[in-house]
């Protein structure tokens, strides 16, 4: 078996250490002898979805936001239709805003795909935090980190988590990210994958399915490294104590 | 010690204005990303050379309450600064609000990456406060890395007078280039830029296919650049120098002082002698011996200092331990996604034995070294862990930390070369 990951513009959208999130997906494939194919699609060059199993969008500063979706939106019906046929999707934070229908920053509105009926609006407040959140595809606690200007308004479409400790999509709803068929959109940087191998796993027996059909449970692996550092973060939260010394720590 | 400066500004807001306005010689902020304390630091150490007074504010201590502070506590009993220049490092963050206040003469930049993006948001934010600051002191004259695009941006973006300087010699090693492009898409035109070749992160000989924006002929600049035994030698205007430091970047922060002195007209006839003398660890990154082992204490705070600090490691090809320690302290930045950027796999060459992992984050290091097929095992004790590594590893011990570790390991280094 063989997968193919596409990575959108990781010349323009590649903030803080997206690109572990491929790194995971690859390596996860390999140490199951599953052979994994990246594809970099540079600012540029034209991207085949037909050929892709996976794509990767990471995020960017609001001006490379800006330049890549002039790219995106040449390629916009054939992301559409790669979506709506259960191609999976890892969208990050600009990328996330980007699968929208747009994204009103300080200064103009930028156009997303408009896949998912959501939109984000920019505040001065950038919300930055630790994060932790409840997800239905994952029975551990999710946790990554988040920076973000914007605000996510998903309407009615289903959250990628529930917000425990951090901001989520508005501050105030309560939710994470957003989960439409096999597309996964969030905040979250850290990057996802690797300290919540539950979901990478999840992206990669859903892209499996879609391609081979049934394939059983895929071979579990020994995550004791990444059960260690998702669960520092988690315990890290719990403490009361520690939360308030490093809200304290802001203000100085 | 920044609370006598916070003090200062409460009794009177403007003082700073006023104690550096008494400076008769100059006054030079120097920004950037990386080599901000090591250009400042022997920018000073040049002057003093020249027999100068200079007033320079602590690593560290590069926001507002922090510069006001050199200020105060260099003033005499009359309320006086006596000073024939003021070398100050400013945080770029913060200098929005510093420099209109210290009205330097000039302000020399460095190079800008991506850095602590928790607190800046991201590049292009820092970018615009940067623009900002040195807009509100349209006579200070820009010393600017013309290797790094963005920064040559700045020019066309504010009149300031300016100066450049930069390097047109290969002189960095292939795997001080990360793979993570940034900030290589001309701010003009949004095309993206065509290199001739890249030193590092964006730095390099650049040109832009769709307005033309490219790389100035620097106005001062490092050439015949040859590394022999532990040093490099090199010529700027004339000056032969030799640095006893084997890492290229420090060629950039000696040319950036250079360009600093030159932008004020400083004296520099002993220049020479002043690189050749200087210590560019600036008494906190250095060699000790412990148990009969060397180790080398390196700070890597961001992924392009990382990325040139492997790279050194890369360079030596004798077996060798490896201890990193990585903190999310507010200093540090609480976000550490950034060691993903770094491309860990030279350290998979770089003949290890063992790999430890320390810090608050040494699980995440951890974890980014599994994915690069990089075994290593995790240390809760960061000085038992070198103790252990130092007497039965192989001698050659290196520690790469990051901010808030670098003074605590400094000093418990220092200690354990003494028992």
């Amino acid at each position: 078996m063989k997968l193919k990951i596409g990575h959108l513009y990781p010349d323009l959208l590649n903030l803080y250490g997206d690109q572990g999130n491929i790194r995971c997906l690859q390596k996860r494939l390999a140490w199951r002898g599953i052979e994994a194919e990246v594809r970099q699609v540079l600012w540029g060059e034209q991207v085949d979805f037909s050929d892709l199993d996976l794509v990767l969008l990471g995020g960017g500063s609001d001006r490379e936001q800006k330049l890549a979706c002039m790219q995106l939106s040449r390629i916009r019906e054939k992301f559409c239709r790669f979506v709506e046929e259960g191609g999976g999707v890892l969208a990050v934070c600009g990328g996330y805003q980007l699968l929208g229908r747009y994204y009103q920053t300080s200064r103009e509105r930028i156009e997303g795909l408009g896949i998912l009926d959501i939109y984000s609006e920019w505040e001065p407040r950038r919300l930055v935090s630790n994060s932790i959140l409840k997800s239905p595809l994952a029975a551990a606690p999710v946790v990554g980190f988040e920076n973000h200007g914007g605000r996510t308004y998903i309407g009615k479409h289903e959250p990628f988590g529930r917000v425990l400790f951090g901001y989520g999509n508005t501050r105030s709803s309560g939710q994470e990210g957003v989960i439409y068929r096999n597309v996964i959109g969030t905040y979250l940087h850290g990057p996802l994958l690797p300290k919540n191998p539950q979901i990478c796993d999840v992206l990669l027996q859903r892209a499996l399915e879609r391609k081979y059909g049934p394939v059983g449970k895929l071979q579990s692996l020994a995550d004791g490294l990444e059960r260690r550092a998702n669960d520092m973060i988690v315990e890290r939260y719990c403490d009361g104590a520690y939360v308030m010394r490093e809200r304290l720590q802001r203000f100085l | 010690m920044t609370f006598p400066g916070y003090v200062a500004r409460l009794m009177d807001p403007e003082i700073l204005s006023v104690l550096s306005g008494m400076v008769q010689g100059g006054v030079i902020a120097v920004m950037g990303t990386n080599g901000k304390t090591t250009t400042n630091h022997l920018l000073c150490h040049v002057l003093r050379g020249e027999g100068k007074r200079v007033l320079m504010n602590g690593t560290g201590a590069n926001m507002l309450n922090g510069v006001t502070a050199a200020f105060v506590l260099a003033t005499d009993r009359k309320g006086r600064i006596l000073a024939d220049y003021a070398c100050v490092e400013v945080d770029e963050y913060a200098s929005v609000k510093i420099l209109p206040k210290l009205n330097p003469s000039c302000v020399l930049l460095t190079n800008l990456s991506r850095d602590q993006l928790d607190r800046f948001g991201e590049v292009d934010l820092t970018y615009e406060r940067i623009r900002e600051a040195v807009e509100s002191v349209p006579k200070a004259r820009l010393v600017i890395n013309g290797d790094d695009p963005l920064l040559v941006s700045l020019l066309a973006e504010c009149a300031n007078p300016a100066v450049t300087y930069g390097i047109r010699e290969q002189i960095f090693p292939e795997t001080s280039r990360s793979q993570a492009l940034e900030n290589t898409f001309c701010r003009f035109c949004g095309t993206r830029l065509e290199y001739q070749f890249i030193h590092y992160g964006q730095l390099g000989s650049y040109r832009c296919p769709g307005c033309g924006f490219q790389r100035p002929e620097p106005d001062y600049a490092a050439v015949n650049i040859a590394f022999w035994k532990d040093a490099y030698i090199f010529e700027i205007e004339g000056f032969r120098l030799q640095m006893e430091a084997c890492s290229s970047y420090n060629v950039y922060n000696t040319l950036a002082a250079y360009g600093g002195l030159a932008a004020m007209d400083a004296p520099r006839d002993h220049f020479q002698e002043a690189v050749s003398q200087y210590d560019y660890g600036n008494g906190r990154e250095g060699i000790y011996r412990i148990c009969g082992a060397r180790v080398q204490l390196h700070l890597a705070k961001n992924p392009m200092g990382f990325q040139q600090k492997l790279s050194l490691l890369g360079q030596d090809l004798s077996p060798k331990d490896i201890l990193i320690e990585i903190n999310d302290e507010a200093q540090d930045g609480r976000d550490i996604s950034w060691l993903w950027d770094v491309d860990m796999e030279i350290l998979a060459k770089a003949g290890a034995k063992r790999i430890f992992t320390a810090g608050s984050r040494r699980y995440d290091v951890g974890l980014r070294l599994k994915y690069e097929g990089i075994e290593s095992s995790t240390a809760s004790d960061v000085r038992e862990a070198i103790g252990r590594l130092a007497e039965t590893g192989t001698k050659n011990l290196y520690v790469i930390v990051n901010y808030s570790g670098l003074y605590r390991t400094s000093r418990m280094l220092r200690e354990m070369e003494e028992t």
